[in-house]
């Protein structure tokens, strides 16, 4: 178990207050202007060293991202610092707490971050339904910007920095990066076409990272403990400490901090009390927010919580926001409504995550009545491959992998329904 | 110059091609229905999906990959076919399978491509999506269920016409195009979105149910509802022209198409004259041929005639007339009907020298006195891309409403003489810089004074002629060839008080100060110069001719017949060349050959399609002076011709599009 010491995020829960003197108190904004007096490319190189993977879902290294921003603008074009705080994965909700609870956090790793990369401003696209902690975000920055910590001469380091927050319109497409420059820009949130990336075309045109809100809160503690203190968590390639969110049926649903590739099942005994009914009673787990494939319980109990853990049970950790659900679930029904969700919000710019997604919602939804036929499985599945890999954003995988898992796991649960429905039709036809 | 392997063919692409650019010039096909060489990438319809290594593993849209070196591209493996097969399947389980009450049907790129891409059969059994239907005007019908949101008729709008009146709304299976508030599309390209709909969910209004493409004969022509020449082609059913659809000409037209020039054609079947009327006691009577040329006899033309070429006629026509006013003894000509006075001895300086295509490539534009989206609204579309490129526009004239940034001086033609130093650097400094005389400056004298300025800023320099006077008439750089224009213009003719006057079609011409001349008309339509003459001679319209026209630019172009004229009526030339006989002198040929083999004798520049050379510039007359206050000559877009005002698709444009808003606040 992670030991106090080396937690990252100390008022997670709120229990202190966010503003910006117990802020200091926590060690935030202590002496930021040293950390930035390291210069662009020794905070870039820590970061790499640290092992640090995005915390937004692709797990793609956080300080390689940032080395692919120009180091010195040809044509007079500004950087930009985008933070995705447009949190709407269902079963993700470590975001809105970071903000609610530890604003400074990320202002000051959107200061440090965008400092490295070169940035001109950070854009912080805030989910339009949090209201309350676009509310504490924005007097946070306030704050910091009366303080002095950001603007002009930024904690004292001489480098001008701006920090902006965005409210978006309620899509969840709009957390796509693309999308979400679109919908700064003031347009309609649809993914732009890749390439051109962000890096080379983003924001207004201009050079762009868009990075999770706790890949970037995390950077400034990074850099005061040092990259060794960081890796130091969790196994090869999955360093660090990371926010888990776990819900659904386990005795104490909770948000907590763990080291990476903690087990599974050390991570519900410890932090939720166990599964709802016992072990026994685990059905399924969804591990990264309801876009990756579900897994069994026997597979996941004991399996380390990390990217590499989760991809070889043929899932993912995504946001961490970890799905439990125990034998009363309807499984079929569960899928089904994340299906729905895929197809409402589906953003209609590409034609097979369009059309895929209603055609595989209507699908499931026959299949959790067990009014199909058989073969229909596999047509269901044929139809999550031909939405798979097939369209301009990652939506499409997101909506075709979690029914891909159902099959995967769940095929003689969804035979059985279609069987027990035929053949009550076939007495009540005698 | 990248290598790039297709299908194991190796092949060498330009710098900056897409995949699928590559896989074309490879000779391979690639489907595809968002995709448009004119307009942004979208990259939305996934039906161009290929397989490319190095990449991931899985298909690329090849419309939005860059080609670059060593790429080795299949569009025939396994995953490209159940790729094209899956995309379609998406596409087609929402569309309406009702091909045979479509009229998209046998030119819809849906149909074609499901039958060589698709799956034999479907595999959805839920219910197909409906759309509500939209409205966008009286040209553009919609059935938005067949919409398969390609987004080519929002980037159109977007893009080419500068006007963001068609986008998208709702997300998801909900998306679904619209125009802004539900409203008429209101620009003058409106109907290439038709075109442009790979399906059948915008189609043409005025042709619902009229025809199939099947049956229709296709003939090559040429626009002549401005000056711009566009290629159409003409699709006749029996001797009825159904539709007028853009051809595609890059130096002209590009691919678009007016509305006036698309649907103007369905004024070909009204109001046409198809019988010889005589005006006897104030009133147009039935009569024969032979009445109507010995009235014309009678009257003494020798020696004392006048001809007036109308707008949309082809120079086979003028040069009939002209043979036939000159054996008779006179030389005026004239075809410039509303009085204009303009110096056309050297003809490079009453032309577009920079070309139609051209324009595109100039960094500076001063327009003097031209509405160019009412009097050129493809000229307008390259003038956007010039801007777009980052080119400065500033207008003399009153505001309009530009699709482009355009600074508006004033509309005072002194201006010219006294234009604010910033704009005057502006011009000189630019790289190439142009300027675009209209009919309205050309009204106020501007000429001589925008030669002076040409002069001054160097606009002729090496591969650059930014000199330029936008036309309005179809007939007019063909005109003034054949010299039909007298030093001061109508007037002369006026002055003259000919015992004969034969108009041409003539119909924007005021006819009252010729009240002692024998007014014959020659001409397709009964319109305002039928109404004034005593002779109404029964002639063909652009479309069933052959002839020959010359656009703003001086290209040479020729149009084919597509339908014989109707009644009575005669090709024009024919019409001349009987009078001939009649009067007793000869015109020198017997045939239409012989009549264009005599024209190109005395017009060499006309033998050849293309553009006609016209020398250089010549110098201006600084002791010209403009003035005056410069107004537009189009009060109505869709009602500038005989041909668009006996349109009832024009007629209704010109109600619900220019006049709805007055209309609606009269019904209130």
């Amino acid at each position: 178990m992670l030991a106090d010491k080396d937690r990252i995020f100390t008022n997670l829960y709120g229990f202190q207050d966010w503003t910006l003197g117990a802020a200091k108190a926590r060690g935030d904004w202590d002496n930021t202007g040293a950390l930035l007096a390291r210069g662009q490319d020794a905070i870039i190189d820590e970061i790499k060293a640290s092992g640090l993977r995005g915390r937004g879902g692709a797990g793609f290294p956080t300080g390689l991202k940032w080395s692919f921003m120009p180091k010195e603008s040809k044509d007079g074009r500004p950087s930009f610092l985008v933070i995705n705080a447009d949190e709407s994965e269902p079963g993700s909700c470590k975001d809105r707490e970071i903000i609610r609870h530890d604003p400074h956090k990320l202002i000051e790793g959107a200061l440090v971050a965008g400092f490295a990369m070169r940035a001109r401003a950070a854009y912080i696209y805030i989910r339009g339904e949090y209201i309350s902690e676009a509310r504490v975000l924005q007097a946070a920055i306030d704050e910091a910007y009366d303080a002095g910590l950001i603007g002009k001469n930024a904690s004292g380091s001489g480098y001008d920095f701006d920090v902006f927050m965005h409210r978006g319109g309620g899509a969840y497409i709009c957390g796509e990066e693309t999308a979400m420059i679109e919908s700064l820009e003031g347009k309609k949130g649809q993914p732009r076409l890749k390439p051109p990336f962000p890096a080379g075309a983003g924001l207004y045109g201009c050079p762009t990272t868009v990075n999770n809100v706790e890949s970037i809160a995390v950077t400034p503690t990074i850099l005061r403990r040092g990259a060794g203190w960081f890796s130091s968590f969790g196994r090869e390639g999955n360093a660090g400490t990371k926010l888990f969110q776990i819900s659904g049926h386990v005795e104490r649903p909770c948000v907590v901090e763990e080291a990476m590739s903690i087990p599974f099942r050390e991570l519900i005994e410890k932090h939720c009390g166990g599964i709802r009914g016992g072990w026994e009673n685990l059905l399924a787990v969804i591990p990264g927010g309801s876009s990756v494939p579900l897994v069994p319980a026997e597979q996941i109990m004991d399996a380390p919580m990390d990217f590499d853990g989760m991809k070889e049970l043929g899932s993912g950790l995504g946001t961490a926001g970890i799905i439990v659900m125990d034998k009363s679930t309807d499984i079929v029904r569960a899928i089904a409504r994340l299906s729905y969700f895929y197809k409402h919000e589906s953003c209609g710019q590409c034609t097979p995550c369009r059309e895929g997604t209603g055609w595989m919602w209507r699908v499931m939804e026959r299949l959790r009545e067990g009014d199909a036929a058989v073969e229909e499985i596999d047509m269901l599945h044929q139809v999550t491959k031909q939405v798979e890999g097939h369209t301009i954003c990652a939506l499409g995988d997101a909506a075709a992998w979690p029914i891909q898992g159902l099959i995967r796991h769940f095929r003689p649960e969804m035979e059985r329904r279609i069987l027990e429905r035929q053949s009550t039709f076939a007495e009540a036809a005698e | 110059m990248p290598q790039v392997t297709v299908d194991g063919l190796e092949i060498e692409v330009p710098d900056g091609a897409t995949v699928l650019q590559a896989c074309e010039l490879a000779g391979k096909e690639i489907p595809r229905f968002c995709y448009h060489e004119r307009l942004s990438i979208a990259g939305n319809c996934r039906m161009c999906l290929v397989e490319v290594k190095p990449g991931p593993p899985k298909p690329q849209a090849s419309c939005a990959l860059p080609a670059t070196d060593g790429q080795e591209i299949r569009t025939d493996s396994l995953m490209v076919k159940t790729a094209r097969e899956g995309v379609m399947e998406f596409l087609l389980i929402n569309h309406p399978l009702d091909c045979p009450i479509c009229d998209q049907g046998g030119e819809c790129d849906l149909q074609d491509q499901a039958m060589y891409y698709g799956r034999g059969a479907s595999r959805y059994q839920e219910n197909k999506r409906a759309v509500s239907e939209k409205y966008m005007g009286p040209l553009i019908k919609t059935i938005m269920t067949r919409c398969i949101h390609c987004t080519r008729c929002v980037r159109f709008s977007e893009e080419i016409a500068g006007v963001d009146e068609i986008g998208a709304v709702g997300r998801g299976e909900n998306m679904e195009i619209t125009t802004y508030l539900e409203q008429a599309a209101k620009h003058e390209l409106s109907a290439n979105v038709v075109d442009l709909c790979p399906v059948g969910a915008l189609t043409s209004r005025p042709y619902a149910f009229e025809a199939r493409p099947w049956e229709l004969r296709k003939t090559l022509s040429i626009d002549v509802s401005d000056a711009v020449g566009a290629n159409i082609r003409l699709d006749s059913r029996g001797r009825e022209v159904m539709r007028a659809l853009p051809r595609v000409n890059d130096d002209v037209n590009e691919e678009w198409l007016s509305d006036k020039g698309r649907w103007q054609v369905d004024g070909l079947q009204r109001r046409r004259l198809d019988q010889v009327w005589i005006r006897r006691e104030g009133r147009l009577h039935p009569a024969s041929w032979q009445d109507a040329f010995g009235m014309i006899v009678s009257a003494s033309p020798q020696g004392s005639i006048a001809a007036v070429a109308g707008d949309l006629v082809d120079c086979e026509t003028m040069f009939a007339a002209k043979r036939l006013v000159n054996a008779l003894g006179s030389d005026l000509l004239e075809g410039r009907q509303t009085g204009l006075a303009y110096d056309a001895s050297n003809l490079a300086a009453v032309n577009f020298n920079s070309t139609l295509a051209g324009i595109e490539n100039a960094d500076a534009i001063l327009i003097i006195g031209s509405h160019v989206r009412w009097e050129a609204a493809l000229v307008n579309a390259r003038l956007r891309k010039a801007v777009k490129r980052g080119a400065k526009v500033f207008l003399i004239g009153p505001e309009w409403e530009t699709t482009f940034r355009g600074e508006f001086l004033g509309d005072d033609a002194e201006l010219l003489h006294d234009l604010p130093d910033a704009i005057a650097q502006a011009m000189s400094q630019a790289q190439r810089p142009a300027i675009i005389v209209g009919a309205a400056g050309l009204a106020k004298g501007a000429l001589a004074p925008a030669l002076v300025l040409a002069e001054q800023w160097q606009l002729f320099r090496d591969g650059w002629n930014g000199f330029n006077v936008l036309h309005m008439a179809a007939s007019r750089m063909g005109g003034l060839m054949l010299g039909f224009a007298r030093p001061r213009g109508m007037a002369e003719l006026v002055e003259a008080q000919p015992n004969v006057l034969l108009s041409l079609g003539a119909d924007e011409m005021d006819y009252a100060p010729f009240g002692g001349s024998l007014k014959v008309y020659i001409g397709h339509h009964g319109d305002r110069g039928a109404h004034a003459a005593d002779i109404v001679l029964p002639g063909a319209s652009f479309a069933e001719k052959d002839g020959t026209f010359v656009n703003t630019e001086g290209r040479v172009q020729r149009a084919e017949k597509a339908v014989f004229p109707p009644g009575d009526a005669r090709e024009d030339w024919t019409i001349v060349r009987a009078l001939a006989d009649e009067l007793g002198i000869s015109v020198g040929f017997d045939s239409f050959s012989e009549l264009r083999a005599a024209m190109i004798a005395a017009v060499p520049g006309l033998g050849e399609q293309g553009l006609a050379q016209y020398g250089s510039l010549p110098a201006g007359d600084r002791n010209m002076r403009a003035s005056g206050t410069i107004t537009y000559p189009v009060k109505d877009f869709y009602l500038t011709n005989p041909i668009a005002r006996a349109s009832t698709v024009m007629q209704r444009c010109s109600a619900e599009l220019l006049h709805g808003e007055e209309l609606l606040e009269a019904a209130e």
